[in-house]
């Protein structure tokens, strides 16, 4: 079974808001119309994003680590928000655990928008529906875009490769590789959710040594180059400078 | 969370409503029973469940205005396997036929007795009146459950949810029907008085033990299991936006802690205190004023009680919206 998902690498997030943008621009462009957008330039902006960087700051001044922090629909193996919906509008995917709403059956009754432990749905003003991350189905799928381009808005727009797409059921895939090795790990584990989108933890790679193995012991002359032959002259004594 | 005012009317309305049928069918059942010797009028019953349909309906009324397409509401009744709000949309009507149903049995005079089992004539209304308790039970049970079943908003995750729903739309139905019978049939006001004080004291303690639960609750998401960052200290410096969106305007009521206690103080007086002192009066001396005034104080009571519900309401999603940047 296929799993789609991303995988977001905080150790390498630099909070630029490519992702937040690409993915406003994509999603505002297909054919389910436009995300709303309220006063952009004015007073009190607001608008429908399905993307978001948050900065942390973790620690306590001096010794704090800035983390930048992006969030978006997690496509729960276990979603909340789908059992709760009254019409069927939300549903998860069989084929690919993508979870979707549709728009031409949603009642705009907010209730999945509760279900959701992690603030991922947002009500669209205008059309009055209920709408989240697609993880840009109508991208991955596509045909006509070349094969490299067929990735979610986010991942093709993140300037340092901190979102990776894939199948996370897939051992083999690369998501599932860095989760494996890099310690990916869910967010609100304590919900029973599943979160299908894993987030990779800061990390530092340190090298320890040992005295003895920058300083040989068995090296009785303390000649670091033994394997000079003795037994001929050296430069040095045939030559005076 | 932030209450959303047609979801205050639509679930007091219907409580009201579902709360006033109880009263009249326990009053025939005690009449059946002969327990009391005292029967309600047709023109009590049919008086009262008209009340009671159009509280109902104007409860339907006000869960319009909650969606974002009411045009497709009719969508509403397919999830009925999974989605508690679904199995609500079901009930609701069904609940509303049978209770105009036994209205009209009890109006048109077609209320005739289908068996005698012993000395107990099974009149019509009876058997009508007992699908639709059963309907009215089903909707309580609903309604209650479409919060209840969030296991994440912890002060709303637990049987007391679903008990209190239950408890406060009896007792506000069981004090509309001593108002409707000062009105009608006098003789009736020590038996729904009598009712409404057992389940007002019953209320007052299922919500205060929900009170008390809240209060003692600690939240099981924090930010560190909301970013996943094992670290003491962690403090939002950007929510990522500086305008509005649904995020920040649904999920918190915006009011202050003192704004909230009032509202909690407000509503333990205007449902609890009140009613409890004037329908004792109304034991004594009964009076339509009085009882008008109960009915009203706890009506407006449990909009304040309701409000306090939904406010209470602590959903996880906050956390990542603490700081604007």
């Amino acid at each position: 079974m296929t799993q789609l998902a991303l995988v977001i690498d905080l150790n390498v997030c630099v909070g630029c808001h490519a992702c937040v943008t690409n993915c406003k621009e994509w999603n505002t462009s297909g054919s389910a119309g436009a995300l709303s957008d309220d006063n952009p330039y004015g007073k009190d902006p607001t608008g429908t994003f399905f993307n978001r960087v948050q900065t942390y700051e973790v620690g306590q001044f001096p010794k704090t680590e800035t983390v930048h922090f992006p969030k978006s629909c997690l496509h729960c193996e276990d979603p909340p928000c789908v059992p709760v919906c009254p019409t069927g509008a939300s549903y998860k995917r069989k084929e690919d655990g993508i979870v979707l709403v549709d728009y031409d059956k949603c009642i705009g009754c907010r209730y999945c928008s509760w279900a959701c432990p992690y603030g991922a749905r947002e009500i669209d003003e205008h059309q009055k529906v209920m709408k989240k991350c697609t993880l840009c189905v109508d991208r991955i799928y596509d045909e006509n875009l070349p094969e490299a381009e067929r990735q979610p808005a986010c991942v093709l727009a993140c300037p340092t490769t901190a979102r990776i797409f894939g199948d996370v059921h897939d051992p083999d895939s690369v998501v599932s590789v860095a989760i494996r090795e890099l310690g990916g790990y869910q967010l609100m584990p304590e919900w029973g959710t599943k979160p299908s989108n894993h987030y990779l933890p800061r990390r530092k790679n340190h090298v320890s040594y040992k005295k003895d193995e920058l300083e040989r012991v068995d090296n009785p002359l303390k000649k670091e180059d033994y394997q000079v032959d003795a037994s001929e002259p050296s430069l040095d004594d045939v030559t005076s400078w | 969370m932030q209450p959303a005012f047609s979801v205050i009317f639509l679930t007091t309305l219907i409580g009201m409503g579902q709360g006033l049928f109880l009263a009249l069918y326990t009053g025939q059942v005690y009449f059946v029973l002969n327990v009391v010797d005292i029967a309600s009028t047709d023109v009590f019953y049919s008086i009262g469940s008209a009340v009671s349909i159009v509280l109902l309906i104007l409860g339907l009324v006000a869960s319009v205005f909650h969606l974002g397409r009411p045009e497709r509401a009719w969508r509403a009744a397919s999830m009925w396997r999974t989605s508690w709000l679904s199995r609500e949309v079901i009930i609701l009507p069904i609940a509303m036929a049978l209770i105009s149903l036994y209205g009209m049995v009890h109006f048109m005079g077609w209320n005739l007795s289908v068996m005698t089992i012993g000395a107990v004539v099974i009149e019509l209304s009876l058997i009508i009146g007992l699908l639709a308790t059963i309907a009215v039970f089903s909707l309580f049970i609903a309604t209650g459950m479409i919060y209840a079943c969030l296991k994440f908003l912890q002060e709303w995750h637990s049987p007391l949810t679903v008990i209190n729903y239950i408890l406060l739309g009896s007792v506000s139905g069981f004090t509309l029907a001593t108002l409707i019978a000062a009105y009608k049939q006098p003789e009736l006001i020590p038996f729904f008085a009598g009712w409404s004080i057992v389940l007002l004291v019953l209320a007052f303690i299922f919500r205060g033990a929900s009170l008390i639960r809240n209060k003692r609750l600690r939240p099981k998401s924090t930010v560190q299991t909301a970013i996943g960052i094992r670290h003491n200290q962690i403090k939002q410096k950007s929510m990522g936006f500086m305008g509005g969106s649904v995020n920040t305007r649904d999920f918190f009521h915006g009011k202050t802690a003192f704004f909230l206690r009032s509202v909690k103080n407000i509503f333990i007086i205007m449902v609890f205190a009140i009613p409890l002192t004037l329908l004792i009066s109304a034991l004594i001396k009964p009076s339509v004023m009085i009882l008008a005034i109960a009915t009203a104080s706890m009506y407006v009571g449990l909009l304040a009680e309701r409000w306090y519900f939904f406010a209470e309401g602590n959903h996880p999603q906050n956390i990542y919206y603490q700081t604007i940047a």
